[in-house]
């Protein structure tokens, strides 16, 4: 009986459904260097027994699809933002492995400072940098490692260093920080060239398995489509054109990295009580822990640029962290902070939240008419919606939300302090809702702003907050 | 002698892209490109001279998916 000595990697799914059509095949071009690097990198994920914990994150360029192939974790990243989006999978999920993988436009276009910072801080992830000295996907421009009079569509005359400058070496570039542990060169030029890459990529994605650090692997890999030659051709040209630019060969083989994240020890870790206080909470005067919510309240406060929305809803969250309850801030402003408009989104729960972007708001405040407009559709069915009557002159139109119309910027305004319009919106709404208490309001307030005449003021807009709600509510 | 006592690849006529690439990685001239072409339109590759050792060069060439399967003979007195 023979026995089958090599075949298709299991980390490769048996056919490609997502491709059609033609599911049996690649979608890249005949003789590409993709496909090969893919057999190998698969082929390693078997061998070393990672299929369930590999996450693959892909590249803007003509691997972008490489979720197609490989039958393990895939996220398809921004363009050149494989390495940062790895690094945050790598600082919260510690199984798992996690693979960059990167074209020259990619990694050492648009994404060169992400690569080098991941690599700086020596990240435990693997990087597979596919070097094919142009940009493939978008139809052969120059690369940043287009070689001296390599003729592409944006080089017609070749690269000419005066005008573009020199290529990049870039496992060069990440041997000259410290963090790496392994970074290796190596070439599809030949059969042999291709074994001394099968084993480097081994190398790099062992390392990741023994939580060494950074491995770097750059690959010189043929594109026969845009450099104008068969397959063959782009082979030898390869290795009498690329290789004498980018050496082929070992940079750095560390047998441990420099420092040792895994033991979390040696980390410097602040402290919940410590972010509390930079965040000016002050976790010990306050916390009440007496909340429960009615659901979770996903919040927008929407109005001009320096109506303090985006304070407000700092001030909210701060107080949701004063009671115990999990919440998220996120700020959206246009590039004018100050006239133009300004939204914040705020969630707040009694479990992890998932995430901070808040599209669909069960509670809404406006401090302006064109808030109002922009944001009373997005409310979801049986919300509240908050306004501002002094600037928001109509009324909600909305049947199925609950609607407060309290003229703050007037009533702040008879109190001298025009800034602190929202407090009092934010005091209705946590009348209303029950979802912070004035207690709590009143405690953090002092803990965020420093300036003691400006304290008072805002004291006085919360008094001024439960007057309007007893007389209305 | 029949492939039953040698090594052998097999390669996928519906997964091979024609590019040649195999042909150059094999020490032993062992691959050839047929004449007939598949349904994606690509003339494929084909094992033509049985002289394979079972190496594989062919195989991690390839950059097609499962497209080249190598077979290795069975050992004597197997
Ligand atoms: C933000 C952004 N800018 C530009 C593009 C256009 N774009 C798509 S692929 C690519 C370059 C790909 O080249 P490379 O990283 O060398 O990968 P290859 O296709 O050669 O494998 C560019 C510039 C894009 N998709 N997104
Ligand atoms: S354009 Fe180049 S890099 Fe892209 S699939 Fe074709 S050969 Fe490969
Ligand atoms: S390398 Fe693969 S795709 Fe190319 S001719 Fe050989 S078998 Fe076909
Ligand atoms: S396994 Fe080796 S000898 Fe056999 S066909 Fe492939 S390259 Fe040639």
């Amino acid at each position: 009986m023979h026995t089958i000595k090599h075949q298709k990697a299991r980390s490769l799914y048996p056919t490609f459904e997502r491709k059609a059509p033609g599911a049996d095949v690649s979608h890249y071009c005949p003789g590409c260097g993709h496909g090969t690097v893919h057999n190998l990198i698969a082929e390693a994920i078997d061998d070393l027994g990672i299929q369930d914990r590999t996450i693959f994150c892909s590249p803007v360029g003509c691997s972008v699809f490489a979720y197609y192939y490989f039958d393990v974790g895939n996220i398809q990243c921004a363009h050149g933002r494989a390495p940062a989006v790895a690094s945050a999978i790598r600082r919260t999920n510690e199984e798992a492995i996690v693979i960059s993988y990167q074209g020259d436009g990619d990694l050492a276009g648009i994404g060169m400072s992400q690569i080098v910072h991941a690599a700086n801080r020596g990240e435990n992830i693997t990087v597979f940098f596919i070097n094919n000295a142009i940009y493939g996907m978008t139809g052969g421009q120059m690369a940043p490692t287009t070689i001296l009079g390599q003729k592409t569509v944006t080089t017609p005359e070749g690269r000419n260093a005066a005008n573009e400058g020199f290529p990049i070496g870039m496992a060069e570039i990440i041997s000259s920080l410290q963090a790496p542990v392994f970074i290796e060169r190596v070439s599809l030029a030949n059969a042999a060239k291709v074994m001394k890459a099968r084993m480097a990529i081994r190398k790099a994605l062992r390392n990741q398995v023994d939580k060494k650090g950074f491995s770097f692997v750059e690959i010189l890999s043929p594109c026969p489509v845009n450099w104008k030659m068969t397959a063959v051709e782009a082979r030898r040209w390869l290795e009498n054109n690329l290789e004498p630019v980018f050496p082929v060969g070992n940079l750095r083989d560390l047998p441990k990295g420099p420092f040792d994240r895994v033991d979390k020890k040696k980390v410097a870790r602040i402290s919940n009580k410590k972010i509390l206080e930079i965040l000016g909470v002050g976790e010990e005067e306050v916390h009440a822990g007496t909340v429960q919510l009615q659901e979770e309240q996903n919040i927008k406060i929407a109005g001009f640029g320096g109506q303090g929305v985006l304070s407000t809803g700092i001030l909210l969250a701060n107080c949701a962290i004063a009671e115990g309850l999990k919440t998220t801030w996120l700020p959206s402003y246009g590039a004018e902070m100050r006239g133009g408009t300004a939204n914040a989104s705020i969630n707040i729960s009694h479990t992890t939240i998932g995430s901070p972007i808040v599209s669909f708001p069960n509670v809404l405040m406006v401090m302006n008419l064109p808030s109002l407009d922009a944001f009373e559709d997005t409310v979801r069915p049986g919300g509240a919606i908050y306004v501002n009557s002094s600037l928001a002159p109509r009324k909600v139109r909305r049947e199925d939300v609950a609607a407060y119309h309290i003229p703050v910027s007037d009533m702040a305004n008879n109190l001298g302090a025009i800034q602190s319009a929202s407090v009092i919106l934010l005091t209705v709404y946590a009348l209303v809702s029950g979802a912070i208490t004035i207690e709590t309001l009143q405690k953090v307030i002092p803990l965020s702003i420093k300036r003691k005449n400006l304290v008072d003021l805002n004291m006085r807009a919360i008094e001024a907050g439960i007057a309007w709600y007893g007389e209305n509510c | 002698m029949g492939l039953e006592e040698k090594n052998f690849i097999e390669i996928n006529p519906k997964r091979c892209k024609g590019c040649a690439a195999c042909i150059v990685a094999c020490p032993h001239g062992c691959i050839e490109i047929g004449s007939e072409i598949n349904q994606m339109g690509y003339q494929f590759a084909r094992f033509a001279v049985r002289k394979c050792i079972a190496c594989g060069l062919c195989f991690y060439t390839c950059p097609e998916f499962g497209a080249i399967t190598v077979y290795k003979k069975p050992r004597k007195g197997a």
